[in-house]
């Protein structure tokens, strides 16, 4: 085999092509909370519960004012009245045509010509107002409960973490004792003390509430505290003040929001339950622990009492959830199934 | 090991110390008396408070309270005229002790076999079905089940009792009332549970080596997977509680759970403080109970100092 002598001429070279593409970024940089709710658009059922909780929320603060019945306001001539809907009263399997479970038409027997969309409980007050009333109350001390929780978790959990050791010792000995006390009881105990209210149920289930949080945060800040970026910024001269806002906290929100949303399905369920052992708020005052329990007593023969209530409260807690669920796996991709 | 067992054990008396003090002085800042019957004079009024040692001065009553405690006598129930505590809470407790096995036994293996089953069909319409199923389950509250339950089979269809106590047959809507929550829970974390596992090396050697899906689901993945559900048996148990004072309410179910609620109604100090005091024990031995298994099982555990985190 012989090989041409060649010359290697300059004109056989040319300068190779710069590579475009790996050298600048074609899309703009996504911040961690950009890709977040990217990856939870994505989830159709947290995306379904984030609505279904926007439209609950509506429907609280202005379903009251959609008809003229007041939440308190009683006749006689118009109890027990089964729902009944203009034009959905026309499909008769959906139940809304005011027809009782006997086949008699109630509005017609007592003579009410008015529509009342959710029927009327036993001393005639409008359901539809009572119903979205009762979300509101049962709305308003969940996120109360859950920001006082917030709030108490997060100073709590981060001051333990953050300046550890005999501080953090003494303040996980008190945390391990708290754990142990079943929260149903300390709410209970209290409620019986401090007569249901709206601020006492709030109150009682803060006081065993936020153990959960603190631990959460706790966590952690105890693993964001060993990390490069802490110790630069600690090297840099950053002040407490400014590593907790700044650094921790921020970093530590993920998980604190998810928290956040599981304690809310857990607060509206736990004021239900209390109004069921008889330590729920007291009348005229609804929410829907007590329309519930209000639904319980005439269930076998004016079943609409209960449904509408035990509706709303599932959406709630079902919606919740699934927000809950979506969240974590937007927030914290690593534990994604 | 032995140092392990006897922190937890420490700490489980000063959780019970802490609950028994707040209690006893819960109570004593209780409005209302037991005795305001109009029909009471004040000197029979007196007589009841001496009767009932209530007329002694506080502390003294804090240190025969706890004195009590220990000799396992938690005091006489003012509505049942002076019959003790603790037997009142023997009668009641079989009921409830039948309906919270039942549900729970019931609730495991429904729960168990769904978490694996959806697992192994990762990714499939049978997965899918069953996550909704178990978010369904652990959302909507175990009285409106009931409520579905009893109108629905009790009144409508009249198949099962709506109420009472008399028979396996009074037993079966309460029951799977209140296991709904504990086969959403536990369908939940098998399956997470097992994909964690069925992604492991010896699952993928033991499935090289030929054996039958049978035998790699439940000779090799179930044992592992199995080992964390203790670690929910904790809260599982206070839902368990929560729920038969919720049921036996619904289901008029002459258990515990229904006398602590009347009790609440009649303001009786003593059987609230006692049942409260009973379930606070309950609770707290189930999870030392499951700290210590939980030490022997994985060693882990014991080294950082049983922080269940």
């Amino acid at each position: 085999m012989t090989v041409e002598n060649r010359e290697l001429a300059d004109e056989l070279f040319e300068p190779a092509q710069e590579q475009q593409s790996a050298k600048s970024i074609s899309r703009p940089a996504m911040t961690y909370w950009q890709d977040a709710w990217k990856r939870f658009l994505k989830n159709k059922a947290a995306f379904a519960g984030l609505m279904l909780i926007a439209l609950i929320i509506l429907l609280a603060v202005f379903g009251p004012y959609a008809n003229n019945h007041g939440y308190d306001e009683q006749n006689l001539a118009r109890a027990n009245l089964p729902p009944k809907v203009p034009i959905l009263e026309q499909v008769g399997w959906l139940g809304f045509d005011g027809v009782d479970n006997r086949g008699i038409d109630r509005y017609e027997a007592s003579g009410v010509t008015d529509y009342y969309w959710f029927g009327t409980d036993n001393l005639g007050r409008d359901l539809w107002t009572r119903v979205w009333h009762g979300t509101r109350i049962s709305l308003y001390i969940a996120f109360l409960a859950a920001a006082i929780d917030l709030l108490i978790g997060v100073a709590y959990g981060g001051i333990s973490a953050y300046y550890g050791g005999r501080v953090d010792n003494v303040m996980q000995r008190l945390i391990e004792i708290l754990v142990g006390i079943p929260n149903l009881i300390v709410v209970i105990l209290l409620i019986l003390v401090l007569k249901p209210g709206i601020m006492s149920i709030t109150l009682a289930m803060v006081i065993t509430g936020w153990v959960g949080m603190a631990r959460i945060v706790r966590g952690q800040i105890l693993k964001l505290k060993e990390q490069e970026f802490i110790l630069a910024s600690k090297t840099l001269g950053a002040k407490d003040k400014r590593m907790i806002w700044k650094h921790l906290i921020p970093n530590a929100l993920g998980p604190i929001i998810i928290t956040t949303m599981f304690t809310i399905p857990t607060a509206i369920f736990t004021e239900a339950f209390l109004s069921f052992i008889g330590l729920g708020l007291q009348p005229p005052v609804s929410s829907l622990g007590t329309l519930i329990n209000e639904g319980y007593k005439l269930l076998g023969i004016y079943p609409h009492m209960l449904a509408f209530s035990s509706i709303v409260i599932s959406v709630i807690m079902i919606s919740f959830n699934l927000l809950g669920d979506g969240l974590q796996d937007a927030l914290d991709p690593k534990m994604r199934k | 090991m032995k140092q392990y067992i006897l922190s937890r054990l420490g700490y489980t008396l000063v959780t019970f110390f802490v609950i028994a003090t707040f209690t006893f002085f819960l109570m004593q800042t209780l409005p209302g008396s037991p005795f305001n019957d109009e029909r009471l004079s004040d000197v029979q009024k007196e007589r009841m408070m001496e009767r009932y040692g209530l007329d002694k001065p506080v502390p003294l009553q804090y240190v025969t309270y706890i004195g009590n405690i220990f000799k396992g006598d938690f005091g006489v129930s003012f509505q049942y005229d002076g019959r003790a505590v603790v037997d009142i809470i023997g009668e009641r407790i079989g009921a409830s002790v039948v309906l919270g096995l039942q549900s729970l036994v019931v609730g495991s293996i429904v729960g168990i076999l769904l978490g694996i089953i959806a697992a192994y069909k990762h990714n499939t319409p049978i997965d899918y079905g069953a996550m909704i199923l178990s978010v369904i389950g652990l959302s909507v509250p175990s009285f409106v089940f009931a409520g579905l339950l009893q109108y629905w089979i009790g009144v409508r269809l009249q198949w099962l009792p709506v109420a009472f106590w008399e028979g396996f047959e009074f037993s079966i809507l309460p029951t799977i009332s209140l296991s709904v929550f504990v086969v959403a829970t536990l369908a939940r974390f098998m399956r997470s549970e097992m994909l964690d596992v069925l992604g492991q090396d010896y699952i993928v050697t033991a499935k090289a080596k030929g054996l039958t899906n049978f035998n790699v689901i439940f000779k090799h993945s179930i044992r592992n997977a199995a080992i964390p559900i203790m670690t929910i048996l904790g809260p599982m148990t206070v839902s368990l509680l929560t729920g038969t004072l919720v049921i036996e309410k619904i289901f008029s179910i002459p258990g515990l759970g229904e006398q602590f609620v009347k009790s609440i109604i009649t303001n009786d100090f003593p059987m609230i403080m006692g049942v409260t005091l009973f379930y606070s024990i309950l609770f707290i031995g189930v999870v030392l109970l499951i700290d210590i298994m939980y030490g022997i099982v994985d060693p882990r555990i014991r080294v950082a100092g049983g922080n269940r985190s």
